[in-house]
């Protein structure tokens, strides 16, 4: 028999000597599970820049008819959210099992309420016929420069819906973490699914931080 | 009594026992098993395919399938192949099983993770079944647009999210990898003590897990685009199906590297063991393999060379691949150096390793003829960039396979394979690969174009030429097939190190024990000491 | 690594920053600045997101590894970028007759 395998516990993993060799090897898996998030955002914003580069003027105009005040109350909502996320995490650090459970409530709710916004805002896509397909129609532009609204707002919904997918996924994530601490699972000596969680859920508030000015705040004085 | 039943060891294999010890294992050992199997489905599912291809093409008239079917055997022979088991072989099967022993550890960092990378690769596998059951697909591997979004009519989506799922059960390999080679290092084994194959594979996992997203998020967009009339590609709107074709090689130009980086890995173990010489000039190899990781994300473009891509950025791409040729160069290098005065002895995995270092020269220089933007407008769509390609795929990445396989068999299942079938089968293999593949490159200069199975009859006897090939490939790889699978119960038993071999991986039992090691190794000698083993290579 | 417990004044302070640079680049947006609304909008935006990365994901505090998997990671997108404009920026350079 493996003379020094220990007997497995959440805390520590059989395959680890120790548990900071066991929190290492977590948090430098969750940064490179957000590089590949870097990448995988990369390829759209890529195509932004192609397109926005080549159709300047549409966009801007296209980017006009968002409503900036609802893009940048959701930017404040995500920000909160972060902050609440980050006193969390510290709760857990100071292994404070009611901070944390307070905080994680809080995060989730501050992530559905950028969800039900959200939802609101396509919603209204879907009434002003901005969504990309046969029945698309935006007012202003001539039918020639139809087709590169459609293009602003492919990746308007492409942009915002991978990046709500991305919440839907952290909220989950959330509940998964509210329901383990009330358990008591977390204290100061294991704590690093909260820590994890929290990169991503920052990771997440980040590339909305990019989003909102590059989908809501194209020129807004040409738009007007 | 000396016939008494011997009590047999206890190991990775018989520490439990049924279908679910299998199916829910965390040791990465048998996790490296549940991949061989997998592959090695995918690998005679994509050989039926290449056989109907070739079998089509021994005549200049389409007389066996319509245009349609070769449209939709080809694409799933790409598929199959480059998806389902070019890309995982080495990394997920022998990398897998071997990676976390030849530094030492009990296990990968996230044992789970690992599984449940086998579980996407199988739920991606069955989706591409799935759609290729069910009619097909006919875009060609690489999906291009606006055929993929807009026209055709066959299985698109199901098999783009096959190879989406796939790419995720890719991304958690390498990042399982990577945290492994930083996190989990037995005691002493330093960065530069680490065997070659470690260095490789740590290489290939940084391509994956930075490559990989972008071909998520390709294929993610073209979904978007056919299922939900998003337009991000669509000429009649504005967009440019060319920023597909930029984003989809951003991912498979650096693919390329994933499959055969590990490749190299495998014979610069081989050609060191059974040279009985550490490999010649340690450190620029192990740097070669991360310097080809990143130039290998400097060159897609050449893929683009007659798309509308603007020729000044022809000029950067054509100019960066050239750059790819130095570390491979180097590799290549420092085997034939690491064989001088070497004492050589050909056993099987040998033959395969001077199959790699012969096909893979072939592969990359022609590598270099493609990258040339003038000669590149002449062969592009042709059977030379077919020829070059598997020359690198096949030629270099199935032969360093098996010859991994074979080198690595007696560890893993503590039997060794036949030695005399096992040299035979790899003649064979090395024959009917040149004779399938080196009359293509003939084919492609003359002007053959890659993707019709209806041609001029003056290519037909070079065409007969390939199949008669590819027959005999098919047998050369159906052999080792047969005889791996006898040695798991009449091969003859092998010891803990047969090869006398210095890596980690042979300093513990065969087959090793379901934590791998007794006492956790310390490391105290560089790689390839050879002076810590005594005795030769036995050749049976 | 030894844990590193940042004040709740520090988030509190990081956070009030990020606020206001939300309501800043929003109140920009709508002045005319030609060329360079764009490049405002993007510092103000790098700006947040070196506050947050520093700060609520603790780079600060991190290893030299994790910086570093970071720093790969942005040069990557780079790369992807800056190679695929190669193209894109140099299309229209040369006049090739039918495109
Ligand atoms: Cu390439």
């Amino acid at each position: 028999m493996a003379s020094e395998a220990h007997a497995e516990t959440p805390a520590l993993r059989e395959q680890f000597d120790t548990e900071e060799q066991q929190k290492d090897a977590s948090t430098l898996g969750m940064w490179i599970f957000l590089i590949t998030e870097i990448m995988f955002f990369g390829g759209m914003f890529l195509a932004y820049i192609v397109y926005r580069g080549a159709n300047p003027l549409v966009f801007a105009v296209a980017s006009s008819s968002l409503n900036v005040y609802i893009g940048a109350a959701n930017t404040v909502v995500l920000l909160c959210s972060s902050f609440t996320m980050v006193l969390a995490v510290r709760g857990a650090q100071l292994g404070q099992r009611q901070t944390i459970v307070l905080f994680l409530i809080l995060t989730l709710i501050l992530g559905g309420v950028f969800l039900g916004v959200k939802a609101y805002e396509w919603n209204e896509k879907f009434q002003e016929h901005h969504v990309p397909g046969p029945a698309f129609h935006f007012e202003g532009l001539p039918p020639e420069l139809q087709g590169r609204a459609q293009l602003f707002f492919s990746l308007y919904f492409a942009m915002t819906g991978l990046h709500a997918l991305h919440m839907v996924i952290g909220v989950g994530i959330l509940s998964l973490l509210i329901w383990q601490a009330r358990k008591g699972t977390y204290s100061a000596a294991y704590m690093t699914p909260v820590d994890v969680s929290g990169l991503y859920w920052h990771f997440v508030d980040i590339i909305w931080i990019f989003l909102f000015p590059l989908l809501y705040l194209i020129d807004r004085h040409l738009g007007k | 009594m000396i016939t008494a039943a011997v009590q047999e060891r206890e190991h990775y294999l018989n520490a439990s026992y049924g279908i679910k010890s299998w199916l829910l294992t965390k040791d990465h050992k048998r996790i490296g098993l549940l991949y061989l199997a997998t592959i090695t489905f995918f690998f005679f599912l994509g050989g039926a395919f290449a056989t109907l291809i070739r079998v089509e093409l021994l005549t200049p008239q389409g007389d066996l399938v319509s245009s349609e079917t070769y449209n939709k055997l080809f694409t799933m022979h790409g598929v199959a192949m480059v998806f389902f088991f070019l890309i995982p072989a080495i990394p997920a099967t022998l990398g897998n099983f071997f990676l976390p022993m030849m530094i030492g550890a009990r296990d990968l960092a996230f044992p789970r993770i690992n599984l449940l990378s086998w579980y996407l690769l199988v739920l991606g596998g069955l989706l591409s079944l799935y759609a290729m059951l069910a009619g097909g697909v006919d875009t060609g591997w690489t999906f291009y647009t606006p055929y993929s979004t807009s026209y055709s009519n066959t299985w698109v989506i199901a098999t783009a999210l096959g190879i989406f799922v796939a790419g995720f059960s890719s991304i958690l390999t390498g990042l399982n990898f990577i945290v492994t080679v930083h996190r989990m290092r037995a005691p002493g084994m330093t960065w530069f003590r680490l065997p070659l194959f470690v260095w490789s594979t740590y290489a290939t996992s940084v391509i994956q897990v930075l490559g990989t997203p972008v071909l998520a998020v390709t294929i993610i967009l073209l979904f978007c685009e056919r299922v939900f009339h998003l337009g991000i590609f669509d000429p009649t709107r504005g967009g440019d199906p060319v920023l597909f074709q930029h984003l989809f090689w951003f991912y498979s130009h650096p693919a390329v590297y994933i499959m055969v980086l590990p490749a190299m890995g495998v014979i610069s173990e081989l050609v060191s063991v059974y040279s009985r010489k550490p490999v010649f000039g340690y450190h620029f190899v192990a740097f070669a393999s991360v310097a080809i990781a990143v130039l290998g994300f400097l060159v897609w473009g050449h893929h683009l060379f007659v798309s509308t891509q603007s020729l000044y950025a022809g000029l950067v791409f054509s100019f960066l691949s050239y750059f790819v040729a130095i570390p491979s160069a180097i590799k290549v290098f420092n085997w034939t150096a690491t064989l001088y005065k070497g004492s050589i002895s050909y056993a099987t995995p040998m033959l395969y390793a001077f199959g790699f270092i012969g096909l893979f020269t072939i592969g990359g220089l022609t590598g270099l003829f493609v990258a040339a933007l003038g000669f590149d407008v002449h062969v592009t769509d042709t059977y030379f960039v077919v020829a070059h390609f598997h020359y690198i795929m096949v030629g270099g990445t199935i032969m360093a396979y098996l010859g991994g396989l074979h080198y690595w068999w007696p560890k893993m299942t503590g039997r060794m394979y036949p030695e005399g079938w096992a040299k035979l089968s790899a003649l064979v293999i090395f024959l009917g690969f040149n004779l399938t593949f080196f009359p293509q490159f003939v084919l492609g200069y003359l002007g053959m174009p890659r993707r019709y199975h209806v041609y001029p009859p003056e290519f037909q006897v070079l065409h007969v030429l390939s199949t008669a090939g590819a027959s005999v490939l098919a047998v050369g790889y159906v052999i080792p097939m047969i005889y791996f699978i006898w040695s798991l119960r009449y091969g003859k038993v092998a010891g803990a190190n047969p090869w006398n071999a210095t890596g980690l991986e042979w300093q513990t039992a065969s087959p090793p024990p379901a934590h791998n090691f007794d006492q956790s190794p310390v490391v105290t000698h560089e790689a390839y000491d050879y002076s810590t083993v005594l005795g030769e290579v036995e050749v049976g | 690594m030894t844990e590193h417990i940042d004040r709740v004044r520090t988030y509190a302070l990081v956070f009030a920053v990020l606020i206001a640079l939300t309501v800043l680049t929003t109140a920009v947006a709508f002045v005319d600045l030609g060329p360079f609304s764009v490049v405002v909008a993007l510092a103000i935006a790098v700006g947040k997101m070196l506050l947050v990365a520093l700060f609520f994901m603790h780079i600060r505090h991190s290893t030299r590894l994790t910086r570093l998997v970071v720093l790969g990671g942005l040069l990557w997108l780079i790369i992807l970028i800056l190679l695929s404009l190669t193209d894109f920026a140099t299309r229209t350079w040369v006049g090739v007759p039918g495109r």
